[in-house]
Parts: structure tokens; sequence; C-alpha cells
């Protein structure tokens, strides 16, 4: 049995500078282990970098990263995936010519040995494929394993998104805009989706629509030109001054 | 919809008929076919072997005519001055371009698209500059020459055309059988990931480097498996065998073919093959016509030829459902 760790996620004094242009400014973070998280602010505030830091896609300049206690700040991508973090993509990164299953299944046996097996056919793994099914049923893709991931309507492919994250069974979820450019229809069932997900599972999201922002987390945190300028409890955060200027404009 | 009817049978109908020809024909056409045939079936190995970084990773390497090299000159050493037997030379020439590979993928894999075309291209180049210049070891621009059909110990002899023949189209079946797993396993399913989305897979927990490495690797292995044929069926190795033209060729020969479809490759092996034996009857610039097919595919087949029939007959292709 793991001992429950005290923090999922926490950074400290992280900054990521592009060249001259300081995309995140000594951001420190605290996130507890089933904590729903949203990180909200305008275009640019460095919410997508903020992720991509947490996910090791980049390294920050300066500033320590932990994961469930432990530091990963030079930690490669699929580590950090092998100690329970997965992440979705703002802008829909999928496995365009393969079909809903198996991108399944690649996200599915991403954490198991039977990645590097080659001496046996994929079919005759059929555990794989049954936690692939389960995965596009959890997600509501269930009859359309067998459609080619580009094939699938905008929606369908959010949800697919949703689904390889789910895969590998993660401890910590990222979701980047889970219902952005979502019909109110697919965006209201999305956040059912999302909703009924297992508590245990923390989760961090950034999102644009306030109503989804409030109904799926209790806790927010406002990033604005890179850096935390609010953190706190939905009410708080509503009633914070600084955050109804850079939402509503100086008064 | 007819057509998508007519599809799920015929494409097994069409391979089983070709290598059914393969196997019973060639007792029965002339000397020059049977040559032309044997060279084809080798080139089909080489281009398989490639398929499996273009096809699959996708990535072009334009230096897989090193690994063809390197098995070659393994039997050209080993056979004219040990006087090495054919397993002898198989293992060295397969063990050799392995190693090779695992030390160019080192290099080579840090980088993608163009940059790893180029840095294949100096790799492959590297091995062409050995062959010319190290003359103790390789005779230099001479080449090679008396490279014996081999012996393997067998009541029969593979001194004549067709018993070599069989011998080639045999070693074709289990390049293909053991590539053919290779994809169809996890680990294939790898690769196709990494071609469709490499940050993807990496956010999903795989080490996208490692995974291309092994697949590297494997390609050139069964690269210079295809090299040892080739030494064996022309009896001369020279550096002219691992020229960046060769290179260009296998290149062609899969995309012409269809990437990641192994038997397509294969396809374009064979036809690449012929299309320059005939052209060369009637002219010079061989490498004018194959200029003009490669744009022709680009243009016309992106997918190439397996890739065009698959969209014609199927639409989607996959490895896993249907």
């Amino acid at each position: 049995m793991r001992e429950a760790p005290a923090l999922a996620l926490r950074l400290a004094d992280v900054s990521k500078e592009f060249g001259g242009l300081r995309a995140l400014d000594r951001v420190s973070l605290a996130v507890a282990p089933g904590e729903r998280r949203a990180i909200i602010g305008p275009n640019g505030a460095g919410k997508t970098t903020l992720f991509s830091l947490i996910s090791g896609e980049t390294r920050p300049t300066v500033g320590r990263i932990a994961l469930f206690d432990r530091d990963v700040t030079r930690l490669s991508p699929h580590r950090r995936a092998a100690l329970g973090l997965a992440r979705t993509y703002q802008i829909t990164n999928l496995f365009p010519r393969l079909t809903a299953l198996e991108n399944c299944l690649l996200a599915v046996q991403a954490l198991t040995p039977v990645k590097l097996h080659l001496h046996r056919a994929l079919t005759r793994y059929p555990a794989l494929f049954e936690r692939a099914r389960g995965v596009l049923d959890a997600v509501g893709l269930g009859d359309k394993e067998g459609d080619a991931a580009r094939n699938l309507s905008h929606g369908e492919q959010r949800q697919l998104e949703i689904a390889l994250a789910l895969a590998g069974m993660p401890r910590l979820l990222l979701l980047d805009e889970p219902t952005a450019g979502l019909s109110p229809a697919e965006s209201h069932s999305m956040t059912a989706l999302l909703k009924k997900l297992d508590p245990a599972i923390t989760l961090l999201v950034i999102e644009h629509d306030m109503d989804v922002a409030f109904e799926l987390t209790d806790r927010i945190t406002v990033l604005h030109y890179g850096r935390v300028v609010a953190d706190g409890f939905a009410h708080e955060v509503r009633a914070n001054p600084l955050v109804q200027e850079i939402y509503l404009g100086a008064p | 919809m007819t057509r998508r009817a007519l599809a799920p049978g015929t494409p097994r109908i069409a391979i089983a008929i070709v290598f059914g020809l393969l196997a019973v024909s060639p007792p029965f056409v002339s000397s020059f076919l049977q040559a032309l045939l044997t060279q084809a079936v080798i080139y089909a190995i080489l281009a398989m072997s490639l398929d499996v970084v273009l096809g699959y990773i996708g990535l072009a390497s334009l230096g897989h005519a090193a690994y063809l090299g390197l098995g070659a000159y393994s039997v050209g050493i080993l056979a004219t001055r040990h006087g090495a037997g054919f397993w002898v030379t198989l293992t060295v020439g397969v063990l050799l371009a392995t190693a090779v590979a695992a030390v160019f993928g080192l290099v080579a894999l840090r980088a993608t698209g163009v940059y790893f075309l180029m840095i294949t291209l100096a790799l492959g180049m590297v091995v062409w500059g050995l062959a010319h210049r190290w003359v103790s070891l390789t005779q230099g621009d001479n080449g090679i020459s008396g490279v014996p059909r081999p012996d393997l110990g067998l009541p029969w002899s593979f001194a004549h055309a067709i018993p070599f023949y069989y011998l080639v189209f045999t070693a074709f079946l289990v390049a293909f059988g053991v590539l053919r797993g290779i994809v169809r396993s996890p680990f294939g399913a790898t690769l196709v990931g990494i071609r469709e989305s490499e940050s993807r897979m990496r956010t999903l927990g795989y080490h996208v480097w490692l995974h291309k490495y092994i697949g590297f690797i494997i390609a050139g292995g069964v690269g210079g498996f295809a090299g040892v044929l080739w030494a064996y069926d022309n009896g001369f190795v020279s550096p002219a065998d691992l020229e960046l033209s060769t290179s260009v060729e296998i290149l062609l020969m899969v995309a012409l073919g269809g990437r990641g479809t192994l038997l397509g490759p294969a396809l374009g092996a064979g036809l690449i093959v012929f299309l320059k034996n005939l052209v060369s009857v009637y002219t010079q610039r061989w490498l004018l016509i194959l200029g003009a097919v490669y744009i022709g595919t680009i243009v016309y087949a992106p997918e190439g030829i397996v890739g065009a029939l698959r969209q014609w007959t199927k639409g989607e292709r996959a490895w896993a459902g249907r």
C-alpha cells in the first residue's frame, strides 16, 4: 500500500522564459490529492505553458516541480506519466489516422510492459482490448470504435482526448480546455462526464467558461501575465476586485 | 458500397497469386528473368526493412544502403579471404549491420524530419568512404570479386540460379514473417503511434526515443541480411553498391509501393528493379526516369500503390479493429 502523498502537485517559484518573454513568473501552486482546481485567466496568461511544465514537455527556466511529493523538475514526460500524470490538449492531439479503438489501445498499453513486446500480435492481448473498449464506453464513444479519429466530429474528438488521458488510470489529470469549441449541449454533456470522474483523481482544469469552471471545481487559481494574481474558493475569487478588473476591465 | 463489398478477400487473393507465381515460375522463365527475380526479391527484403523506419516510425533515411554494404562486405571479406561459410557470414553480416545501426541510431535519432535525412545521408557516406578508402580491407574501388555461391551444408548446391533463387525466396519469406510479426505486435503499434503523434505518445508514458531506436536497429539488421544475400548473388562487392543513389532507390521503392505496408515496399522493389533493367536497355538516363517515377508517385499516389489500392477498396486502414 502506497502512503498517501501530502500534495498531488507542488510548484515552487516556477518561471519560464521564451527568449525575452517571461511566460510564467514565479508561480507557486499546491494542489492536494483529490482536489479539483480550475486555472483561469485571459489569453496569453501562461495557462497552457503551465501545463507543459507540469507534464514535462518543457522545462522551467527556474523553480521546482513536485508530483506526489517527488521532485520531477528534471524528469521526462514519460516518467511523469508513469507516476500517474495524464493530460489532454487544448488543440486536439490524437492519432488521426488510427481508429478510436486503436487510439485507446495505445493509451492503455502505455504504462504496461506489453508495449515492448514484439513477438506476438497485438490482437492476442484481449485484456488490452477489453480495457480500451471500457475507456471508450466510459466517455460515450463505445459505438465509434471503428472510426478513424480524424473522421470523428469535433465533440467526439474531445471525448476521445479524455479517453486517452483516462486510459492510464491517472492520479492527477490535467485538462486543457475540455469544452473548447463545443456547442452548449456538447459542453453540458462533457461537464457531466467530467463530474462523474472518480473523486480520487486530482483534477486541474484550464477553462474559459466560468460556469463550467465553477461547476467542476471548488478552488480557482487566476493567472494574469504569467503570475498568480488570485487563489481561493470560487466565491472569494469572484469577489476579488483585481480579478473583476482583469475580466471586466478597469472601473 | 460495391467497391467495399468487393474488397475484403481481393487483396489476400492477389497476394496469394503473386507469392504463388514467385514460388512456381522461376524454372520456366529465361535466365535473364531469373536473375532479375533474384535481385528483386533481395531488394524487396531491403525495402521492407527501410519501411520500418520510413513507413512505421515516419522518418526518411537516406543512408540505408550502408546496411546493405555492411552485410555485403562481411560476405566479401570473410568468404574470399577466410573461406567462411554461409552461416558464419550471415551471422557476422547481420550482427555487424545491427551494431552499426545501434551506433548510427544514437547520432541520427537526435533529429527528425529533414535533419534526420541529412544525418543518415552523412552516416551512409561514412560507410561508403570506408569501403572506398580502406583499401587493405575492402580493396577500394576495385571491389572484392570471386565471392562463391554459398554452401549451406545441405545435400544440394546453390551454385546454380534456380536453387539460389529459392534460397533467396526463403530468406524473403523469413524476413517478411519476422517484420510482419513485429509491425503487428504491441511494439509495432507504438511505432505507428509515434508517426501519428510523437508528443501524445510522450505524455501517454512512452519513452519515444527508445522505441524509435529499437525500430531503427531492427531495420539495420534486416538491411544487413539483404546485403549478405546481395553479395552472394552478385559474386562481387564494390563501393558502388552503397552509393547514395542506392539509398535513394530504396527510399523510392518504399514510397512507390506504399509506406507502412511492408508488402507495398516489396512490390515497389520489384517494380524498380525491373524498370531499371528494362529501361537501361534503351537509355543510360536511368536516374532521369527514376526521378520522374518519384515525382509521379508523390503527385498521384502519395501513399504509394498499396496505399492507393487500399483507399480505393476499403477506405481506412487498421492494424487492430475490423
